[in-house]
């Protein structure tokens, strides 16, 4: 099948002062339609990436294009068809939702009308209310309206739910989905590895400003070498080597943590009876069993060693 | 405005605006914000008006009180007092005898501007030459003293009453207060304006829209202008009808003065907001740049009290220049051409800043 490309960038670097370099060799396709993830821990990069391809910053070397376009040729026409969320953004506090929505439409040679975006961002109770007074959801809500009253074919939004609660944050979802249904297209940053799995068709996981996997997010889990997780624990335990767990059937990967051993498998029902055989023989006791699926944050661990959040 | 669709997003309805739809927004959306912003009604409104109430009352040209002497209680007061109750002057004098000591005293407190001592058929007159009052009061008691005695004036003299508006402390003060209003609410209101949008990232915001950058800035213009006219209707206004002061030029001329100087402020503004990343630098530098001119520009009182060397200096300041032709028109009359070199020095200020701001300026 034949997919537009939405976005587009090549050997993106970006040095700091000379010195700090921010991103070194980032490649990115995008393709229409698409709700694209940029995953990774603070400082991976993520945001720099963003504002490069919103036309924000300059790159240092590399080349972008955002629907075929460039941001040196063509930048007054990419803005009429780019809609951005900041990672921080504090709109004047004293004007209410609908004047703030009317101001930023106002910038668009076409824009939506206000009532629908505030209907559809559920903002119409509060349309008349200064946005200073707004809860935290609220004003992510109002961020991202300011981004759709332009009515744009590309959403960028940069760490979108960040510090939301988890009711607001399903809101978000749910309005970056619509967008997506409605035909357009996202580039999303978040350190959040539930977000990026739920959210996302396609992630590339950044750190040090690079990317350091890329795929499906059940591509990207597969590759890890099992889609299950066993974790468990002992009592009092004696030195066990992870040989001793690596040998157990169908284990493709033995890891520890502060006392918690994860096994990645691929078929559970085979590696946990063989597992409890061998602790029972050799009489240890288990404190801690549990199973669950493969997620991304394990991918994280698994390409790093370092979990995505550490604080 | 029509709508139309498009065929991408079929479904949505579309609004088409026109080239000036970002600006009228930005324009209308600054208004709304300074209006209900409650201090700044205050600042740029109320307090210069305050200023002028209170100082126009403090130094309200009023008629000097009676002048105050005490004569002290030895031989030869009774005469002295008998005589200066006699005199036409009398009204003018408030004449107390208390003994020797505790006059000295009351005058040294200054309690009294005289002091008189009555001694061997002369008068000696206790005075200060430091206190204006005391000598008015010596001059004014021995020339009672005189008539009242029956010497009669060499010279044939008469006196008119002269007290009209245009030579008041007031009438000096309010362009002055004009002067000072407009370029606070110059740096302020562009300056504080503009660092507050970039520390908010919303200068970032802006400019990741299509907004034109220069109707942003012409946005912030206009309303400087639109608060620049209701500035100095205000206080002129207040002068006229509080104070009865005079405005002998033509307001066409006064308006387009003030236009030039808050263009020249609102450059400033700009210049010192280009780069600024905080509030707390904004203001540090803000009132560096503004309390030169809140000493040395003849806001409160003339800059000539200053040494004649710096005076030469004190004319370049832009404030200097501002307050001199307002004052001129104002209260002279003078016709513009005759402040060509004040208005002058105001605009090399505002384009040489505008220059400067827009070459430097940065939106992230």
């Amino acid at each position: 099948m034949y997919r537009q490309v939405a976005i587009r960038c090549e050997g993106l670097r970006k040095t700091y002062e000379g010195k700090v370099e921010a991103v070194r060799g980032l490649d990115l396709t995008i393709y229409a339609g698409q709700c694209y993830g940029l995953l990774g821990p603070n400082g991976a990069g993520k945001t720099t990436t963003i504002e490069i391809l919103e036309g924000l910053l300059e790159a240092s070397s590399g080349k972008v294009e955002i629907l075929g376009r460039t941001w040196r040729e063509h930048a007054a026409e990419l803005r009429e068809l780019i809609g951005v969320s900041l990672q921080e953004t504090r709109l004047a506090e004293k004007l209410s939702v609908r004047e703030t929505l009317e101001l930023f439409g106002g910038f668009y040679r076409n824009a939506r009308p206000v009532d629908d975006v505030l209907e559809e961002l559920a903002l119409t109770e509060k349309a008349d209310a200064w946005t200073g007074k707004l809860s935290g959801g609220q004003k992510q809500r109002l961020a991202i309206a300011t981004a759709l009253v332009g009515n744009p074919r590309i959403l960028f939004l940069d760490e979108p739910t960040t510090g939301l609660d988890p009711q607001s944050r399903r809101q978000v979802w749910e309005i970056v989905r619509r967008f997506q249904t409605e035909g357009g297209t996202v580039l999303l940053t978040t350190h959040y590895m539930d977000e990026a799995e739920r959210l996302c068709d396609y992630i590339s996981i950044v750190d040090h400003g690079r990317v350091i996997a890329a795929g499906t997010p059940p591509e990207l889990i597969s590759g890890v070498g099992g889609h299950h997780k066993v974790e468990f624990a002992l009592m009092k335990e004696a030195v066990v080597s992870d040989e001793v767990w690596r040998g157990l059937p169908g284990v493709g990967g033995v890891q520890s943590d502060d006392g918690v051993r994860t096994l990645t498998v691929e078929e559970p029902h085979r590696t946990i009876p063989a597992l409890l055989a061998v602790v029972e023989q050799n009489g240890w006791n288990l404190s801690q069993l549990t199973t669950r699926q493969s997620s991304l944050e394990d991918v994280f661990v698994h390409l790093t060693g370092r979990h995505l959040r550490e604080d | 405005m029509k709508q139309q669709s498009l065929e991408v997003l079929a479904e949505r309805k579309i609004i088409v605006h026109g080239r000036w739809t970002g600006y009228r927004r930005l324009l209308a959306a600054r208004l709304k914000e300074l209006i209900r912003e409650p201090e700044v009604i205050f600042w740029l409104f109320m307090f210069p008006i305050l200023l002028a109430m209170g100082l126009g009352v403090a130094f309200r040209n009023k008629p000097p009180s009676a002048v105050r002497v005490v004569i002290a209680r030895q031989a030869g007061a009774e005469r002295v007092g008998e005589l200066l109750r006699r005199t036409p002057d009398m009204p003018a004098l408030k004449v107390e005898v208390q003994p020797p000591a505790q006059a000295a005293l009351n005058f040294r407190l200054g309690k009294f501007d005289l002091e008189l001592l009555p001694q061997d058929g002369v008068v000696e007159y206790v005075y200060d030459p430091a206190r204006p009052e005391s000598v008015l009061a010596r001059s004014l008691t021995d020339h009672a003293l005189q008539a009242a005695a029956g010497s009669k004036p060499a010279v044939d003299t008469r006196a008119r009453v002269n007290s009209e508006p245009g030579s008041r402390y007031i009438d000096f003060l309010i362009p002055g207060l004009l002067g000072m209003n407009l370029m606070g609410s110059g740096m302020w209101g562009i300056g504080f304006a503009l660092v507050e949008m970039r520390q908010r990232k919303l200068l970032k915001r802006y400019v990741a829209t299509p907004m034109r950058r220069t109707d942003f800035l012409l946005a912030l213009g206009s309303s400087r202008l639109i608060l620049m006219v209701t500035e100095v209707g205000l206080m002129l206004g207040f002068g006229v009808f509080a104070f009865h002061m005079r405005v002998v030029g033509s307001w066409a001329a006064i308006v387009l003065v003030s236009c030039l100087g808050a263009f020249c402020f609102a450059a400033l503004g700009l210049l010192t907001a280009c780069r600024t990343q905080k509030i707390e630098t904004a203001s540090g530098i803000s009132n560096m740049v503004m309390m030169p001119m809140w000493i040395f520009s003849g806001i409160f009182f003339s800059y000539d009290r200053f040494p004649a060397v710096v005076i030469p200096l004190i004319k370049l300041l832009p404030l200097t220049a501002l307050n001199d032709a307002l004052r001129a028109i104002i209260l002279e009359g003078s016709p513009l051409v005759s402040q060509a070199a004040p208005l002058a020095v105001v605009c090399i200020w505002g384009v040489i800043s505008f220059c400067f701001a827009v070459r430097f300026f940065r939106w992230t």
